[in-house]
């Protein structure tokens, strides 16, 4: 033996008293964590997950977890996923693949960062009794407009206007696609987003006739797999989005391995069954801004310039001159990736080393655009990590024109950030196409749940704006004089372009 | 009587120029000549509909781009991307063609008289019954069928035997069948060389005839002869990569 076996994360424990041994948690669990030996459920904590579906399912409140029970000698340095890493690795000789956000502890920006409101010298706002306007428009808006007035005293618009998205909240939902995500989650975002008035991606996983009924509050991703893109896919999505980066994994492609491409995957995407799907890491048809913007124009061109068309670059060290140039396509909106935006599978160290932190990106691109006088030729839209209205509020704040959820939908419909997205297995439906698993998830009580989400932050929102004197999101809109940096360093606050908590 | 329509391309930007086509095919147009096409990018883009397009001149890159169902005939050379993305139809090439040709065809045919550029065919695709098809009459450049997920490659070198290097690199579908012998030493890794069965053969010839027909070749003398066929060496060439956290 040179390794051995290792300490197991969690351990899961029953209360032999409160347990009634109705085996709801055996029925839940599919890792396999528990089954039943003649009068007694017996238990192995090496499979779990920390899902928490056997104590949300549990009638008694039975069972408990405990996380690391068994730990390693305690050490600064050499902490315990440093040791695992290493053991996997020696073991394996393979790239590390683990599912969800950047799990490496770097500090938050957003919680540095603190919001104004109004004391006695220009009063607050109360939403209950004053509009406060949180609809917003995504896509290119005219630096000037010409206008004539018609003889009847009719004023006449000269100039051009883009098409545009049109906002009900400034909280739209990302791109997960079915595939990495189970129909029926896919269907209740869809339904949510509708509801709420507001927009949600598609991913790169094509478009299920069950989601056409929603497919005018669908942004289709066209990525560098082009997998599901066809002209009728174009032209049935609100708006269209061509992928180059993901913040949990900038640089490289995706990899939807064959064990995930069902019949019904398969045909959404429009490759054979078992058959993985690899999306390579640049488009093949750009190699430059001026190729970017060559396929923005054919989006619109194929779709007749009726579709705003999205750009989304993961945030990376020179994402701000990338988004300028982006700026100078016909492009209408542009997509910033945090670094510790979501993902079903990505190698580890793509996960919690390569990118930025969205505050610092956001901000970058928008003092750049601002800088360069084309920040009104385009949309920012923010994602990656955005846990509450409060993340939302600040994103926009420091230059945003809106924000995309993902890993906070999913939570509104049950995920407890396990991070297992990636085997296939989650018990709560959402990130698995086996069929029992995804009946557990009930569209229409998830749609709602995601719906209420959004309600409650643009709820939150409209306080946050009114208590700080402001009537309308766009006038939060890069307004950094309502943040200031609390514990941040100078040269960071510099980027963010926000003074020091009492300054 | 078919019914025929006829477009000057002089000085027409792409947007007019698509415009107009698509206005002829809904006016149930069979035929459209575009004449003094120069460098307009994105013809066909998205178009639908059973029409053949002929373009006298030179069109710009992505010609045929999410086209589905038409048939472009090109009489001179085209730019990159030919056949983009594209669902059905067929694009006839009467010259050479730029770089990436047929990047991501998921259905229909691409063919070329002479010779193509860099990463021809990079990403082909096949589902179900769709199953594009790239011919190239002449050579083409490296990483020919780069990344390739299914479809047919074929190339015929009537003007010599191909010397590129890397084709197939990252191949994890499809075939690419050239005439004649390939070196080992342009394999990329991850193709692999196998003989040519008499199955093989019998599926080529119809699409070899088909060629030559559109360009009036004598077909014959490029069927009973050797071929050499590449194919993925693993249809998942990933698998081996990765372990779980």
């Amino acid at each position: 033996m040179t390794i051995g076996s290792l300490p197991p994360r969690y351990r899961i424990s029953i209360d032999p008293v409160r347990c009634m041994e109705c085996e709801r948690c055996i029925e839940n669990c599919s890792y396999g964590v528990f089954r039943r030996d003649g009068e007694r459920i017996l238990v192995n904590s090496r499979n779990c997950t920390a899902c928490h579906r056997c104590i949300a399912c549990c009638p008694r409140d039975a069972i408990s977890l405990e996380e690391q029970p068994c730990d390693y000698r305690s050490h600064p340095l050499w902490t315990r996923e440093a040791r695992e890493a290493i053991y996997n690795q020696a073991r394996t000789g393979k790239i590390i693949l683990a599912g969800m956000g950047n799990a490496l502890d770097y500090p938050i920006i957003f919680d540095r960062l603190v919001l104004d409101a109004c004391q006695v010298t220009n009063p607050s706002l109360d939403p209950l009794r004053e509009p406060i306007e949180l609809r917003t428009h995504i896509g290119k808006k005219p630096a000037k407009l010409d206008l004539r007035r018609r003889e009847n005293g009719d004023v006449e618009l000269l100039t051009p206007i883009a098409p545009n998205l049109r906002v009900e909240t400034p909280i739209m939902i990302g791109h997960m696609s079915y595939g990495a995500i189970s129909l029926n989650a896919q269907v209740a975002m869809a339904r949510a987003a509708k509801e709420a008035g507001t927009f949600m991606g598609t991913g790169e996983g094509g478009l299920h006739s069950a989601i056409y009924p929603y497919q005018d509050r669908m942004i289709v991703q066209v990525a560098s797999g082009r997998f599901g893109v066809n002209i009728d896919y174009l032209e049935r999505g609100a708006a269209i989005e061509i992928k180059i980066g993901q913040g949990a994994k900038p640089g490289i492609g995706g990899h939807l391995p064959g064990e995930k491409v069902c019949e019904e995957v398969s045909r959404t995407r429009m490759i054979p069954q078992g058959s993985d799907a690899i999306s390579p890491a640049p488009h093949h048809d750009i190699y430059s801004i001026e190729d970017l913007a060559q396929l923005v124009r054919a989006l619109k061109e194929a779709t007749e310039w009726k579709k705003p068309v999205f750009v989304k670059i993961a945030a990376v060290h020179n994402a701000s001159a990338i988004a300028a140039g982006i700026a100078r396509s016909p492009a209408d909106a542009v997509v910033i990736d945090g670094f510790r935006g979501g993902t079903g599978a990505a190698p580890r160290v793509f996960r919690d080393h390569v990118g930025i932190p969205i505050e610092a990106a956001v901000a970058s691109v928008d003092a750049k655009l601002r800088d360069q006088g084309i920040r009104n030729e385009i949309s920012v839209i923010a994602s990656g990590g955005i846990r509450g209205s409060a993340d939302v509020a600040k994103a926009i704040a420091l230059g945003a024109d809106a924000v995309y959820i993902g890993t906070a939908a999913l939570v509104a419909m049950g995920c407890r950030v396990c991070g297992n997205c990636y085997r296939g297995l989650c018990p709560w439906g959402i990130a698995t196409q086996r069929p029992d698993l995804v009946e557990r998830l009930n569209p229409d009580v998830a749609s709602e749940q995601v719906a209420n989400l959004i309600h409650a932050w643009t709820l939150e929102l409209a306080e946050l704006l009114g208590a700080a004197g402001i009537n309308s999101i766009e006038s939060l809109r890069g307004n950094r004089d309502r943040l200031r940096g609390y514990m941040l360093d100078e040269s960071l606050m510099q980027v963010l372009d926000v003074r020091q908590v009492g300054a | 009587m078919a019914k025929q329509v006829a477009i000057d391309g002089n000085g027409v930007h792409y947007t007019p120029l698509n415009q107009q086509i698509r206005k002829a095919v809904a006016d149930g147009a069979d035929e459209i000549v575009i004449s003094n096409v120069l460098g307009q990018r994105f013809i066909g883009d998205g178009l639908r509909g059973n029409i053949t397009i002929h373009i006298h001149g030179v069109p710009g890159g992505d010609l045929a781009i999410f086209m589905s169902g038409p048939t472009i005939i090109v009489h001179g050379n085209a730019e990159h991307a030919p056949g983009n993305t594209m669902d059905a139809g067929k694009v006839v090439i009467h010259g050479n063609a730029g770089d990436a040709v047929a990047h991501s065809m998921r259905g229909g045919k691409v063919f070329v008289r002479g010779d193509i550029g860099y990463r021809g065919g990079i990403h082909m695709k096949q589902y179900e019954d769709r199953c594009p098809i790239l011919v190239i009459g002449g050579t083409a450049q490296a990483y020919l069928g780069e990344y390739m997920a299914g479809g047919l490659l074929l190339v015929l070198g009537l003007h010599g035997p191909i010397k590129t290097r890397e084709i197939g690199s990252g191949i994890h579908g499809g075939e690419i069948i050239i005439r004649g012998d390939v070196d080992d030493a342009c394999l990329a890794t991850g193709a692999t060389k196998v003989p040519l069965t008499d199955e093989d053969r019998a599926r080529i010839a119809p699409v070899i005839r088909e060629f030559a027909g559109d360009f009036g070749l004598d077909p014959e003398p490029l069927i009973n002869v050797e071929y050499t066929r590449i194919i993925p060496a693993s249809a998942r060439p990933f698998v081996g990569k990765y372990t779980w956290e």
